[in-house]
């Protein structure tokens, strides 16, 4: 295999590409830095001195609102300078690459790129081609990986059910085309839950999609069953065309997440979703709004788990913690 | 020039040749193998202890990117590439820019490859006009400004009746129709094989249907029009079936398999590699094993290189914002020689899949050292390490996954039409 560019030779956070390839206890540390960052978001004083100094750069090819929010709210806190650059696809019309508007970029001297790109391996990419000093966190890439996503997802099941190795978890939707499916499913294998169930129609599963180490379900009341968290994935409106499904209605009947069909997970079950909801379509509101519903809680993790990404592939440490491998 | 080549393993597998042997060459032809002719004085004689003298190789598949694409490579950067290779005729498909729908062009690349004198480049006329797959070319003319087939490149002719079309006035004109099997309704804008990578890696995936229903509605119309087909580049281990259960049935078709397929898998994409995003994209171990299957069964017939050299800027960018393709000449001869260390095949068979079978395919007297034929010929050492550094390669386009890899075996000399037009420094010694 070729080496993992997210770490350093000493095996430490350089980039966060990926979910893949990453030990069990890397993602622990993350978890463990983010839940005593997650107290800074309640204090009088938002902030922690780590990055003072350094400047970060959210680079955005892709419209985002609440991923770009919560890493620029992320850096702030951790009282980095944040700049913002929204590149649409009329500069790859004018024929900038890829490759150069990163060049133009590095040399206004930045010291950590967070990306957006509609390209699979764009992040990756831009870690292969950047100077040895810069860091680069994937803000999703494509349908390949979305990893600050699936962190602050483990955050919440975390913070909610105490431990993974008891738990079954099932991925509700469009497998096919989500980039947070497939870090989430990493995650979820690396840190030892039980099962991972993915329920969609065979039209919304990637090709040997058991190899991530997943179990697939068609039928979403087989597949909640005992389940002890539920994920349901946002479906596109364009999913309609290209003869992948025939209509969101009948969508919702057979795959939207109900109350009635939720009756068959376990009793404390957690529903999570990554945003933005498409209520009636993957989702009813009073399941999206109801008792069981951890999606809120969701974005505000978001926060202090891109606060602990950030702090450790630039190599910011908090006073008196180790960094074990 | 008059040659005399002296004491080399002389393999020519359509006369069954395969011993240490004398070659002697005149006027641009083989004038005697075995036996000297009367009252011959050699201008040169090489001493070919140690090598394989074998035809010149004949490569069915190589972007020579002239006209149109100049800012990657030439006729004239490609054939010295080509030679060095131990390539003596490449056949150009026709989506150069502009296509080569008119006589004009075909005659343009013949006339530039006449120029530069390194190897024999044979052209393939549009299928359809412009590759669009709507209206059907002028096939007479073409074939009367030397195309030696007909095919629509990497465009398919998505309109079946169009193609019927196609194939019967193909016929018409005794020509042989070279099919690139793709569905490009399944392989929709895919760029990896859709299986386990492709799923890991998130790219959008081509699957094995996208072959197998295209060369199923080929094959369907080469037994309604009775066209003589060529399926180039097979990457599936079913289509592979689909050719031999044709063959077998009696149908007038034929197959090759580029180099790369018979070694790479979709594995080999790693993280993104875009060295490895080619069309068809590389399949499974199980395709790769059931393709050299088909290679040493005599299914498939060549070993084509599929080049395609690209300036750098082609493939640094995500993985399917780059350009798929390898620049592969000079991986052919020795790519095909692992195939025989691997126990795929013997060398003679290996030969035969490099020379003479491929002429068949084009039904030209080439590929052998038969007295009285163009003295085209390959002169490598088969024991030779050596290990690809891409900054050496010779042909314009570096853009190769094979770097670093350690080959046995390397050309040495190649002659064309009796002419050294390639001879590495160091290995032989001249007398």
């Amino acid at each position: 295999m070729p080496r993992n560019i997210q770490l350093d030779g000493q095996g430490r956070l350089r980039h966060f590409l990926s979910i893949e390839g990453l030990k069990r206890s890397l993602l622990m540390e993350i978890l463990d830095l983010a839940e005593s960052f997650a107290g800074v978001t309640e204090q009088t004083v938002k902030k922690v001195p780590l990055l003072r100094g350094k400047t970060i750069v959210n680079l955005f090819f892709e419209a985002s609102t609440r991923t770009r929010v919560t890493f620029e709210l992320a850096a702030k806190r951790l009282s980095a300078d944040v700049l913002n650059i929204n590149i649409n696809s009329s500069s790859a019309v004018k024929g900038e690459t890829l490759l150069d508007t990163l060049q133009n970029l590095e040399a206004m001297y930045y010291d950590m790129f967070v990306v957006r790109h509609a390209d699979s391996g764009a992040a990756h990419f831009i870690a292969e081609h950047v100077l040895p000093h810069v860091h680069v966190i994937n803000a999703g890439d494509g349908r390949h990986a979305h990893p600050t996503q699936a962190m602050l997802d483990m955050f919440t099941i975390r913070r909610v059910k105490g431990e993974f190795a008891p738990l079954t978890v099932a991925i509700v939707g469009d497998i096919l085309h989500s980039r947070v499916a497939r870090s989430q499913i990493h995650a979820l294998t690396t840190l030892g839950v039980n099962e991972v169930r993915v329920i969609a129609p065979k039209t919304l599963i990637p090709k040997d999609v058991e190899t991530l180490g997943v179990h697939v379900y068609h039928d979403l009341r087989r597949g909640l069953r005992d389940a002890d968290v539920v994920i349901a994935l946002r479906l596109q409106h364009e999913r309609m065309q290209g003869a992948l499904l025939p209509s969101e209605h009948e969508y919702f009947q057979l795959y939207g997440l109900t109350e009635e069909k939720l009756a068959l997970a376990k009793p404390d079950a957690i529903i999570m979703h990554p945003g933005p909801i498409n209520r009636g379509v993957e989702i009813s509101s009073s399941v999206a709004d109801g008792p069981r519903s951890v999606i809120l809680q969701q974005v505000t993790h978001g926060i202090a788990v891109r606060m602990a990404v950030m702090a450790m592939a630039m190599g910011s440490m908090p006073l008196g913690e180790g960094r074990a491998a | 020039m008059r040659l005399h080549v002296r004491n080399g393993r002389v393999i020519d597998p359509a006369n069954k040749v395969d011993a240490i042997q004398d070659l002697w060459i005149a006027d641009g032809r083989i004038a005697a193998l075995g036996k000297p002719p009367a009252d011959f004085r050699a201008d040169r004689t090489i001493d070919a202890a140690g090598l394989v003298v074998c035809p010149g190789l004949i490569d069915l598949c190589a972007h020579l990117r002239e006209p149109g694409q100049e800012h990657k490579a030439t006729i004239a950067s490609e054939t010295a590439a080509a030679a060095a290779a131990g390539i003596t005729t490449l056949v150009c498909p026709p989506d150069t820019d502009p296509v080569i729908d008119t006589p004009a062009v075909a005659k343009l690349i013949q006339q530039r490859a006449q120029d530069t004198a390194k190897a024999r480049v044979l052209t393939l006329g549009a299928l359809t006009q412009g590759l669009e797959g709507t209206q059907i070319s002028e096939m007479g003319a073409l074939k009367a400004a030397g195309c030696i087939g007909m095919s629509n490149a990497r465009r398919s002719v998505a309109n079946t009746l169009v193609m019927r079309r196609a194939m019967e006035y193909a016929a018409t004109h005794d020509l042989t129709v070279f099919l690139h099997a793709e569905d490009p309704w399944l392989s929709n804008h895919g760029c990896v094989h859709e299986g386990q990578v492709g799923t890991r890696l998130g790219l959008p995936g081509i699957p094995e249907a996208a072959e197998t229903v295209a060369v199923a509605r080929d094959m369907a119309l080469v037994q309604q029009t009775g066209v003589r087909a060529h399926f180039c580049r097979l990457s599936t281990a079913q289509a592979v079936r689909m050719v031999a259960r044709a063959q077998y049935d009696g149908l007038p078709v034929s197959a090759d398999v580029s180099a790369h397929h018979l070694h790479l898998t979709e594995i080999d994409i790693g993280d993104f590699n875009s060295q490895c995003h080619v069309l068809p994209p590389l399949r499974t171990q199980r395709d790769r094993e059931a393709l050299r299957a088909g290679l040493a069964k005599g299914t498939l017939r060549s070993i084509c290189s599929d080049h395609q050299p690209h300036e750098a800027d082609a493939k640094l960018a995500p993985f399917a914002a780059t350009e798929p393709g390898i620049s592969a000449l000079e991986t052919l001869l020795p790519l095909s020689l692992r195939l025989v260390e691997e126990g795929v095949m013997s060398l003679p068979e290996l030969i035969a899949r490099l020379t003479h079978q491929p002429a068949e395919l084009l039904r030209m007297e080439i590929g052998t050292l038969s007295v009285g034929t163009a003295a085209d010929v390959c002169l490598f050492n088969p024991d030779e390490p050596w290990e690809l550094v891409p900054e050496h390669m010779q042909s314009r386009g570096r853009n190769t996954p094979f770097a670093g890899w350690q080959f046995k075996g390397r050309t040495a000399i190649t002659l064309f039409k009796g002419q050294v037009v390639f001879e590495r420094e160091s290995p032989v010694r001249k007398k």
